[in-house]
């Protein structure tokens, strides 16, 4: 009993940090509806920052005086990235602005690895709560206390803050109906910039009141990511008392689950939350959320049509072209354009629902690792021929699909993708933890292709012949009835439904197939590497597929493409310097600000504004 | 004008209840083949909420829907929909993201049972008959535009020929003309009036301009919180005390009272 | 529409295009392949180790008449990545093998590509045991010591205490649950009746530390081995020490002593507990205190185990180039099949049976000095002496020919 209760106290304690940098994710998010994914950067930096301050700054008072100046100054770094990077993109697509906060991370991560070297850093102790105090018994770090009752009133300040003054009110306002704003006579830009500094600054404070529990590390950003978004859709989008509801569950989980089940810690949180969203799809406290809000705002998309001859001789020309990468190009083009193929393949699919279907996914590496790993298990524990383990690649992948788009389909925009999240972090945990079947993260390895495909050419012309045959058959897909009516779907539920279209079947349908087309990337992928970890099942890899589709055009047909081929290109490149990743962010950014509608898209009004296409209204 | 007193749809004592709120009670008409019915009455009187059950949007909780001799009250709208009543939105619902003419061919490749095909291009596929619909409500010229840069009563347009496009017996067409010039009103009234003649099709509507409802409709359902007060011919209803009390006063002030309502 | 697939066909048509100049052969050149970024703090000094070497190395005349040049790329901490930079090192860069590596699934993934396409890898730092063993095969050979043999170590010191229930805590990944295996089977080797009462696993840097110690605590063990390193020692160590649970118990720390996971505990540093490490600041003579102090001066700044390690790949690459006369790779793979090292721990041999190098660890006991921690008692374990026999390897390899 007494065991119990210290547990629970070391729950409370440390929901307190998942609560505060949560709280800022979602005040952002309820708002400004940006999905930040740089939110684990701003808690990095409060972490850093706390820790110098802590160093110049002696003393019970010193200390604290650090985490309030730690969580002041991520907050002006939250305003600046707001200026600089967000504020010119308001008006690209929904989610757009995901790519640029994915640009933020790679910078923070190059500018504090410049700024505060490699080295971990453990946090200083807090002056006057270094010791225990027995309750029941049982040693109960003081400055857990002291966490404990911070955290209840950081939340009654900030529900103050929103339910009680006129800032507040109209925070309120922005959270339910954007526009409303505006009318208010409120300027909406620096409402946003207001909101984004007190989003940053809980992260920031996050970031520098763990430090006397943990420290300061370069890994950080990326390991509470996924804690705090599913704390923030365990509460509800944009509700504060959810969140902190949400971030006791799971951490008072946690503590039970490493009691207990210790090897469910992996999971445990991902579990906590698909079980939420099935029960109440939009978290413990949040509000429906309606059509809409899930990538088709600014300008309507194109319609779309056949390619014409010109469109067509030029793709042929390109097809002789790739094909004759291997008889120009070194052995290392051969294999670099494999890697771009499949990537650009597996970013393709997750286009086909997400361009086409509005169908957020943020999970779709497991339908790529989910297609690699059938492969690669039927070749170890089958015996089975390359050729058919290929072919029952995508069968498996659009199966998992099919299953796990059943389950998701419930739920729309963000809690949809979040789903999708927690589905392929459960399917990487099974993968993971299951070493003795899957090799767990040594993963499977000498999965080599038959020998008549054993060297890089003719492996490169295997990939060729189906990646870029998938890719022109997703395209054609597009073009079909059955693209259509997904896209039918997206832009007029009403009407769809009023004229006999299924709706959440056909994207249901429309899942599956970009499951089982990420699929044969994913069989492609483990023969052409030899091996299979389960990285490739990794939320990263589900973002690399997300980012180049935004990056490339997500309201045009070929922005997957182009945006895998540029930003796998761009990446070989760069990986050769020091500082890849700042530049990498930096790319990514300018490329966000100057092409708001992805790179195709805004070429595509360039060349439009020149004269060097026709206009689309003249489109015949 | 030669109408059957055959009824398409019958309606009895269709209720629904929001908590305690009757926004629909015990409401019955029916609506006869080639019919042009309007169903009229103040905000909030709950014609939306009886639209949206007519068409499976919303589940009733009491009360049997009857189209041509079934009850159709539980199906879901797409469902509905293939039995044969199409409608149109009180706010335009088309896909912008197509062309005008493909929006056309979507309906009529759902009524094909054609939407999880993946081989044919959809731009080919029962192009003629969507011209013919376009040809129908007049913009055949228009049939290859962007949908999203379309005016407003283009769109009106569009909607009812996807709303054709399966050859439906009855059309449900809520506010059809809200949101449109007076001149435009007419124009579409006419078009809906003219094919209704034509395909001897029956129209239940509801509408806010009473100089459109005394114009085209056969006759006229009035609708006062969840109750019908009134159900008959233009004149009656005009006439009607429990109508004008509701209204407010005479015949007259209907017009005036609609504009004024027109957000 | 048309400018989309322009777009994209454009951006391929660079791909396929783009030609970097192959660099001049008057080098031999070494592709290697670590996470510079991911791991940035481990491999750093790791880098620093090889330079140091190559230095010595190349100041010396270089081998077969030419200087010795490394290639470092980033592979991101992603295997699929690693395999195309391995690729691309030695068929446009001009490299004559590969090395590097910290995380042992990586080191696996160009391992087997090692294995298919013929070239010679030297995994420098990944400890999996698969790598030589279950999944080795002819062309990787591995420089550090493996889990298993510091594993060893640790339960031959464990075995000599009368702590008889243990608790382990490892990070819930390969490198964990191997750790414990290896740990377990040799303790109970030698000491049959010790039980194993608790067996934590922590997500691999998401530790939750507080929750873990309770944990522990509850299954009152006699003794406690530990397998967290980085942000994850750093947090057990601090939530332990706090409250207590290290009083009056027998701690085991794989790797614990080594710089790389001691220095940023600074004067937080477990006291008392028995580790492998590199103990750089007690060497009072000889080829050890050698290297520390071309490290210190050349660098300014001790060196930690990742050098040593680092410096000793470039020892034995050099060694294996030497003793080979070329740079063909079945010539180095016959040359690394018995070479003998001489390195900064004493004389080395890359094992002709399992391709395993026998370099040993540094086994001490924690303690505190001057504000950080440090390892006193220790002694050097030679690596030959904690490997399995012959008969037993040869059962472990069946994959290799």
């Amino acid at each position: 009993m007494e065991l119990i209760f210290a547990q629970v106290l070391t729950g409370l304690a440390n929901a307190s940090t998942l609560f505060l940098v949560a709280s800022g994710l979602s005040l952002i998010f309820g708002v400004t509806r940006i999905v930040n994914f740089a939110h684990g950067s701003f808690y990095m930096l409060g972490a850093f920052i706390g820790y110098s301050l802590m160093q110049f700054l002696p003393g019970m008072f010193g200390f604290w005086l650090s985490v309030l100046l730690a969580g002041l100054a991520v907050g002006l770094i939250g305003v600046i990235v707001e200026i600089c990077v967000l504020r010119p993109v308001y008006k690209a697509p929904e989610l757009f602005q995901l790519v640029a906060t994915f640009g933020v991370i790679l910078v923070i991560q190059d500018l504090a690895l410049l700024t505060w070297g490699a080295e971990d850093l453990l946090g200083p102790r807090a002056p006057g709560l270094k010791g225990v105090v027995r309750i029941l018994g049982e040693p109960i770090p003081q400055y857990d206390l002291a966490m404990i009752a911070i955290t209840p009133m950081i939340l009654l300040s900030l529900w103050y803050l929103i339910t009680k003054t006129r800032v507040g009110v109209l925070v309120r306002a922005a959270t339910q109906d954007r526009e409303m704003v505006g009318a208010l006579g409120v300027n909406q830009a620096w409402l946003f910039t207001g909101v984004f500094f007190l989003g940053s600054a809980m992260a920031g404070l996050g970031g520098a009141i763990q430090l006397p529990k943990g420290g300061a590390d370069l890994l950080m950003d990326f390991n509470i990511l996924a804690a705090i978004f599913v704390v923030v859709v365990i509460g509800g989008m944009g509700s504060l008392p959810g969140a902190y509801i949400a971030a006791v569950l799971i951490s008072v989980l946690n503590v039970f689950g490493v009691a207990y089940l210790p090897e469910s810690t992996l999971v445990l949180m991902f579990v906590v939350m698909a079980v939420v969203l099935m029960i109440r799809p939009y978290g413990l406290l949040g509000r429906e959320e309606f059509a809409g809000e899930h990538g088709q705002v600014g300008e309507p998309e194109r319609p779309i049509k056949p390619a014409g001859p010109q469109l067509r001789m030029f793709v042929a020309a390109m097809l002789v072209l790739l094909a004759l990468v291997p008889v120009f190009g070194s052995n290392f083009h051969v294999v670099l354009t494999t890697d771009i193929i499949i990537f650009c393949l597996f970013a393709a699919s997750l286009h086909f629902m997400l361009g086409l279907g509005g169908l957020v996914s943020f999970g779709h590496a497991a339908f790529f690792g989910g297609g690699a790993y059938v492969a690669a298990l039927l070749v170890k524990f089958a015996d089975t021929p390359m050729e058919l383990a290929l072919l029952l690649a995508p069968v498996g992948a659009g199966l998992a699909a099919f299953i796990i788009g059943w389950i998701c389909m419930r739920l729309t925009g963000v809690y949809f993708a979040m789903l999708t999240l927690a589905f392929a972090q459960l399917l990487w945990s099974l993968v993971f933890q299951w070493g003795e079947v899957t090799g767990g993260d040594d993963g499977m390895v000498d999965i080599w292709p038959s020998p008549w495909l054993s060297d890089n050419t003719s492996y490169y012309y295997l990939t060729l012949i189906i990646g870029v045959g998938g890719i022109l058959f997703l395209r054609h897909a597009a073009h079909s009835p059955f693209g259509y009516a997904l896209r039918a779907a997206r832009d007029s539920v009403k009407q769809a439904e009023a004229t006999g279209i299924h709706t959440k079947q056909v994207q249901w349908l429309a899942f599956a197939f970009a499951g089982a087309m990420a699929g044969i990337a994913g069989g492609l992928f483990v023969f052409s590497k030899g091996s299979i970890f389960p990285t490739e099942l990794e939320i990263g890899r589900s973002f690399d597929a997300l980012i180049v589709v935004f990056l490339g055009g997500v309201k045009t047909l070929s922005g997957a493409v182009v945006g895998g081929a540029s930003l796998e290109f761009i990446k070989d490149q760069l990986t050769r310097f020091e500082y890849w990743r700042l530049t990498l962010g930096v790319v990514i950014i300018l490329v966000v600000i100057l092409a708001p509608e992805g790179i195709v898209g805004t070429a595509r009004k360039v060349s439009e504004r020149f004269g060097w296409i026709r206009k689309s209204e003249d489109l015949q | 004008m030669t109408r059957s007193t055959e009824a398409v749809l019958d309606v009895r004592n269709l209720s629904k209840t929001f908590g305690g709120l009757r926004a629909v009670d015990k409401v019955s008409f029916t609506v006869a083949k080639g019919e042009l019915l309007a169903l009229i009455g103040p905000n909030g009187a709950g014609k939306t909420t009886c639209f949206n059950m007519l068409m499976g949007q919303l589940k009733r909780t009491s009360g049997e829907v009857l189209f041509e001799g079934r009850d159709i009250a539980n199906l879901p709208t797409r469902a509905i929909w293939r039995k044969g009543i199409g409608r149109t939105f009180q706010i335009t619902a088309t896909y912008p993201s197509m062309t005008v003419i493909e929006n056309v061919q979507m309906a009529l490749m759902s009524y094909h049972r054609r939407i999880y095909s993946l081989l044919p291009f959809a731009t080919r596929l029962y192009r003629k008959e969507a011209m013919a619909l376009l040809e129908l409500v007049g913009m055949p010229e228009q049939a290859d535009r962007h949908c999203a840069i379309l005016a407003y009563g283009d769109l009106k347009r569009l909607e009812l020929a996807i709303a054709l496009s399966h050859d439906p017996a009855l059309l449900l067409m809520d506010e059809p003309t809200a949101g449109m010039a007076p001149t435009e009103r007419i124009k579409l009234m006419q078009l809906t009036a003219d094919i209704v003649r034509e395909k001897n099709i029956s129209v239940l509507f509801t509408e806010h301009d009473m100089d459109v409802v005394f114009t085209h409709a056969h006759r006229v359902m009035v609708l006062n919180r969840g109750e019908l007060i009134a159900n008959g011919s233009v004149t009656d209803v005009r006439n009607d005390p429990k109508v004008q009390e509701v209204y407010l006063g005479g015949g007259t002030l209907f017009a005036e009272e609609a504009a004024g309502e027109h957000a | 529409m048309r400018s989309n697939n322009v777009m994209g066909l454009a951006a391929a048509l660079t791909v396929a295009l783009s030609a970097t100049a192959a660099l001049a052969a008057d080098t031999i050149k070494i592709g290697e392949i670590n996470h510079y970024k991911r791991m940035a703090a481990f491999a750093e000094p790791y880098k620093k180790g090889i330079e140091l070497g190559l230095a010595e190395i190349n100041a010396a005349g270089g081998v077969l008449g030419k200087p010795i040049e490394f290639i470092y790329r980033d592979d991101q901490g992603k295997p699929g990545e690693a395999v195309k930079i391995a690729e691309e090192l030695m068929t446009r860069d001009g490299a004559v093998m590969l090395t590097g590596t910290i995380f042992s699934h990586v080191g696996l993934a160009i391992s087997s590509f090692a294995g298919k396409k013929k070239y010679l890898y030297l995994a420098a730092e990944p400890l999996a045991d698969a790598l030589v063993w279950a999944k080795g095969n002819e062309y990787t050979f591995r420089l550090r010591s493996s889990t298993f043999m510091q594993a060893s170590m640790l339960a031959e010191a464990a075995a000599k205490t009368d702590a008889k229930t243990y608790a382990t805590i490892a990070p819930n990944y390969a490198y964990g649950k191997d750790a414990v295996a290896a740990f377990k089977k040799a303790l109970l080797a030698l000491k049959p009746d010790v039980k194993f009462v608790a067996e934590q696993w922590p997500g691999l840097f998401k530790i939750d530390a507080g929750a873990e110690v309770q944990a522990i605590e509850r299954a009152k063990p006699d003794a406690i081995y530990n397998v967290t390193f980085g942000g994850d020692l750093a947090k057990f160590v601090r939530e332990g020490t706090t409250r207590g649970l290290f009083k009056g118990r027998k701690v085991y720390g794989l790797l614990t002593g080594e710089p790389e996971y001691l220095d940023p505990l600074k004067d937080e540093a477990p006291v008392g507990w028995t580790v492998t490490g590199y103990p750089w600041y007690d060497f009072k003579e000889g080829a050890n205190k050698k290297f520390v102090d071309a490290y210190k001066a050349k660098y300014n700044t001790p060196p930690k185990l990742g050098s040593l390690v680092g410096y000793m790949t470039a020892q034995s690459i050099a060694a294996g180039i030497k003793k080979a006369g070329s740079t063909d790779t079945a010539a180095l793979v016959a040359a690394f099949k018995g070479l003998d090292v001489n390195t900064p721990v004493g004389k080395i041999t890359f094992r002709k049976q399992d391709h395993q190098a026998t370099m040993g660890a540094f086994v001490g006991t924690t303690t505190l000095k001057d504000g950080a921690g440090r390892m006193i008692n220790w002694s050097y374990k030679k690596g030959e002496d904690y490997l399995p026999s012959d008969a037993e390897v040869a059962k472990l390899r069946p994959a290799a020919k």
